[in-house]
C-alpha cells in the first residue's frame, strides 16, 4: 500500500482500533469468522492497558488482577494453571503477547498507526482516517466495519474539587508507576476504587503518613475467603443462581465474619447495598487502617496552597496527593451521535457494545464486571463477528435477529442498581451479561 | 449453550495443576508450520507417539509433542491438560487424539480454536468400545465394570505383525478413569471450525467400522481407511502409512 489521498478500498475488511486485550481478541474472532482485518495500534506493540510501556497505560509496579485466573483468562486460550491464583501485570502482558504470537494476529496490526477519524459512508460502510504517530500525511481507507477497542481506562476524570490553587504535588493514579514516587512522603490519595485502595496500601508500605479520602463507605471485600479466591466463592453462589437478596444477606454475612464491622476501624459505613456498586476487592485496606498506617478522611472540599480539606473540616498537608478519581472513555475519532453519546460522553449501545443506529459500529470491551473484561470482551467479539457475518450471508434473518435484540429488556443484561456515578455507567453482572451474549449467539445460530 | 458462555465448573473447581510429562521432536530449521500435539488413549502414554510418529513428524517440518494423561484423571483433567500444553505451544497448535485420546481431543476442540485435528482410531462412544472390548478381551474389560481396573490385550490393540514389545509398556487403567470416558456426554461443537480429519482401519477391534463411519459423518466426511492395521496405527508395522496421510492432509489443508 502506498501513501495516497485517494481512499483505498478495502472492500470487506474490518477495521479494528487498539490492539489491547479487547483489539486482539476482536482481530481473533474477526479473522475466525473469515473477515480480512486491519487493526490500528499507536503504540508499537500489542498490550494496551498492561502495557506499562504505553503512554496510556494506567498500570504500576504493584499491579496485580483482582479477579482470579479462571475467571481472567480468554475461555479459548487459558493462562498457564501453575499460575498463581492473581497474576501480576507482567504475567497478564506476557499473556497477551503469547496469545498475539499463537494466534499470529500481528500480521493484522498496524503498529505505530493513529486513528484520526471515523466517519459513515452512508451504505453502512466507514472511511476511517489514520496517520502514523510519527506524522505524515494522513491515509483514508474504506471499511465494511468499524470494531472499537481503545480501552476506557486511560483518559483520567478530572478531580470533582478545584486543585489550581494547590501548590502540593498532584498526580492522577494514571501517572503512579512506582512506591519510589511516594518513598519517605506524607500521601494523599483520593478514591475509593480499586485502584485507589491499592495505591493507599502500597503508600502504606512506603510512606511516611496516609490519608486515604473517600466519598462513601465502602464494602471492602477479601481476596480470599474460605481459603478459594473470593470471586470463585461468589461464582459458585451465581451457579445455584440465588436470588440477588439472598446473595446480598450471604455476601454481608461473610464480610462480618471475616472482615468484621470496618466502622471500628474508623472506615465510613457503605451508603449502599452489596453489589450495588463496582466491588472493590482489598485484603489489606483494612488491615494497614487497623495497623494506623493509613488514616481514612471524607471526601476533599478543597484544595489550596498546601493544605487539603475535607468533609468534616480536618485539614492536612500531604506532599504528594495522588487521585484515583477513575477514568472516563474517550471517543476522539468518532462523532459523539454514532454512539448516541449523551452530554456527558455516556455512549448508549446495546449490549453495551452495539450501535443502535448503526449495524456495522461496535465497541468491544467497555463493560465494568463482577469478573475478569477479557471473558467479555472475547465474547462480544464473537458476537460481532458472527453478527457481521450474517448480515453478509442472510440479511434478511439479520433484520429479524436485530428486531428481536432491540425489545431485549435492559435489566436482563445490565445492572441497574448502581450507585449513580460514571464509575457505572457500563456495570454488568457477568453471569446476566453472559447469558444475554450467548442468548445472541443461538439466535444468530438457529437462524445462520 | 449457556454452558459455553458460562462455565461455572472452571470459575468454582478449576482442575488443579500437575506436572506433565511431554515428549517433543523438532524441525531443523523450523519453517513456521504449525505443531502437532498428540494426545495417547487409555492405557497408553505419550511414550506410544515417540516410538515412530514424533520424529517421523519432526523430519517433515512439523514440531510434533506428545503428552503423557495425568495418572489419575478424568475427562475434564485430560481436556484441561490438553488445552494447557496446546495454548502453551508458540503456534496454534493441530490436535492429534487416537483411541480415547480422540474423545479427549474432540473435548478440547470445544475450548480451544485448533489450526486443525486429526482423531485416529476415535473411541467418541463408550458403550460401543465397551460391547467390543468384551467381546475380543473379556478377562481385562469385565473388572472394570466391577470397580477394577482395565487391563488391555494385544490382540485388541496390534495387528499380527506388530512387534510385542509394545504391550509391556501398556498401564492398567483405573475403573474411574475408564468410567468418566465410557459415560463421557457428546463433544460440543468445535469453535473455530478447524478442519477435522478421521482415519482407522477396518480391522481395528476397538473401534467397529460403523463407530469410525459415525465419528466420520459427525465431521463432515468419510473416514480415511488403512486395511490390515490393528487399533494401535502409531505402532503397528505399517505406523508410517497413517502419519504420511496425516501429513500430506495438513500440507494440503494448510495450503488451502
Amino acid at each position: 500500500m502506498h501513501d495516497t489521498p485517494d481512499i483505498a478500498d478495502r472492500h470487506d475488511a474490518v477495521c479494528v482500533i487498539g490492539a489491547g486485550a479487547s483489539g486482539l481478541a476482536s482481530v481473533k474472532n474477526l479473522r475466525e469468522q473469515g473477515f480480512s482485518v486491519d487493526c490500528y495500534e499507536r503504540e508499537t506493540s500489542v498490550g494496551g492497558a498492561w502495557n506499562w510501556r504505553h503512554d496510556r497505560s494506567p498500570v504500576y509496579a504493584g499491579t496485580h488482577l483482582i479477579s482470579s485466573r479462571p475467571l481472567t483468562e480468554f475461555p479459548d486460550f487459558p493462562m498457564p494453571d501453575d499460575w498463581p491464583d492473581y497474576p501480576d501485570h507482567a504475567r497478564v502482558l506476557t499473556y497477551l503477547e503469547r496469545y498475539a504470537e499463537h494466534f499470529a494476529l500481528r500480521d493484522s496490526i498496524w503498529f505505530g498507526t493513529e486513528v484520526v477519524s471515523v466517519t459513515p459512508v452512508g451504505d453502512g460502510r466507514w472511511d476511517v482516517t489514520t496517520r502514523s504517530t510519527g506524522g505524515g500525511a494522513e491515509r483514508v481507507q474504506r471499511y465494511a466495519a468499524v470494531v472499537v477497542a481503545n480501552g476506557h481506562n486511560w483518559s483520567p476524570k478530572p478531580l470533582s474539587a478545584d486543585a489550581s490553587a494547590f501548590r502540593g504535588r498532584i498526580m492522577h493514579a494514571a501517572a503512579y508507576k512506582d512506591p519510589a514516587q511516594l518513598r519517605g512522603r506524607k500521601v494523599l490519595v483520593i478514591g475509593g476504587g480499586n485502584t485507589g485502595c491499592d495505591i493507599a496500601v502500597e503508600a502504606a508500605q512506603q510512606a511516611t503518613t496516609v490519608w486515604h479520602s473517600t466519598r462513601r463507605g465502602y464494602w471492602y471485600a477479601p481476596k480470599y475467603v474460605f481459603g478459594r479466591p473470593a470471586d470463585q466463592v461468589n461464582a459458585k453462589l451465581l451457579q445455584l443462581r440465588l436470588p440477588l437478596r439472598v446473595r446480598q444477606w450471604l455476601y454481608h454475612r461473610t464480610l462480618r465474619l471475616t472482615v468484621g464491622d470496618v466502622t471500628r476501624y474508623g472506615l465510613p459505613a457503605p451508603d449502599h447495598r452489596p453489589y450495588e456498586s463496582h466491588p472493590v476487592v482489598n485484603s489489606q485496606l483494612v488491615y494497614y487502617v487497623g495497623h494506623g498506617r493509613i488514616t481514612p478522611v471524607p471526601d476533599v472540599v478543597r484544595l489550596e496552597g498546601s493544605t487539603v480539606e475535607f468533609a468534616d473540616g480536618r485539614r492536612v498537608e500531604p506532599d504528594v496527593v495522588v487521585t484515583a478519581t477513575g477514568y472516563l472513555p474517550r471517543f476522539d475519532f468518532l462523532a459523539p451521535e454514532l454512539l448516541d453519546a449523551d452530554e456527558e460522553g455516556k455512549p448508549d449501545l446495546h449490549l453495551h457494545a452495539f450501535a443502535r443506529r448503526h449495524p456495522t459500529l461496535a465497541v468491544v470491551g467497555l463493560v465494568q464486571a463482577d469478573a475478569g473484561l477479557f471473558p467479555l470482551a472475547h465474547w462480544q467479539s464473537v458476537a460481532v463477528a458472527r453478527w457481521l457475518r450474517l448480515r453478509d450471508t442472510d440479511p434478511e434473518r439479520a433484520a429479524l435477529v436485530q428486531q428481536k435484540e432491540s425489545t431485549r429488556p435492559l435489566r436482563s443484561w445490565t445492572r441497574l442498581h448502581v450507585v449513580p456515578s460514571s464509575r457505572h455507567w457500563f456495570e454488568v453482572g457477568f453471569t446476566s451479561y453472559l447469558r444475554a451474549l450467548g442468548d445472541l449467539l443461538d439466535r444468530m445460530e438457529a437462524t445462520s | 449453550m449457556s454452558s459455553r458462555l458460562l462455565r461455572f465448573e472452571d470459575w468454582t473447581s478449576p482442575v488443579p495443576p500437575v506436572r506433565r510429562e511431554v515428549f517433543s521432536a523438532l524441525p531443523h530449521p523450523d519453517e513456521g508450520e504449525p505443531p502437532l500435539l498428540f494426545v495417547p488413549g487409555l492405557g497408553h502414554g505419550g511414550w506410544a507417539f515417540r516410538e515412530h510418529w514424533l520424529g517421523h513428524a519432526a523430519s517433515r517440518g512439523f514440531a510434533a509433542y506428545a503428552l503423557t494423561p495425568r495418572e489419575h484423571g478424568s475427562l475434564r483433567a485430560y481436556m484441561h491438560d490438553v488445552v494447557q500444553v496446546a495454548a502453551g505451544l508458540p503456534r496454534q497448535t493441530v490436535l492429534v487424539g487416537h483411541g480415547t485420546g480422540a474423545l479427549v481431543v474432540a473435548h478440547a476442540l470445544a475450548r480451544y480454536p485448533a489450526r486443525a485435528a486429526v482423531l485416529a482410531a476415535p473411541v467418541l462412544h463408550g458403550r460401543p468400545a465397551l460391547g467390543a472390548a468384551l467381546r475380543v478381551n473379556p478377562l481385562g474389560t469385565l473388572p472394570a465394570l466391577f470397580g477394577g481396573a482395565l487391563t488391555l490385550s494385544r490382540k485388541q490393540l496390534f495387528s499380527a505383525e506388530a512387534p510385542d514389545a509394545h504391550l509391556e509398556r501398556l498401564t492398567r487403567t483405573p475403573a474411574a478413569v475408564a468410567r468418566s470416558l465410557v459415560t463421557a456426554p457428546e463433544p460440543a461443537a468445535p469453535v473455530g471450525s478447524p478442519p477435522v480429519l478421521v482415519l482407522g482401519s477396518p480391522d481395528d477391534r476397538v473401534v467397529t467400522r460403523k463407530a469410525l463411519d459415525r465419528t466420520a459423518a459427525r465431521y463432515g466426511g468419510a473416514p480415511l481407511l488403512f486395511p490390515g492395521m490393528g487399533h494401535d496405527l502409531m505402532l503397528d508395522a505399517a505406523w508410517r502409512d497413517p502419519i504420511d496421510a496425516i501429513l500430506d492432509w495438513l500440507v494440503k489443508e494448510l495450503a488451502g
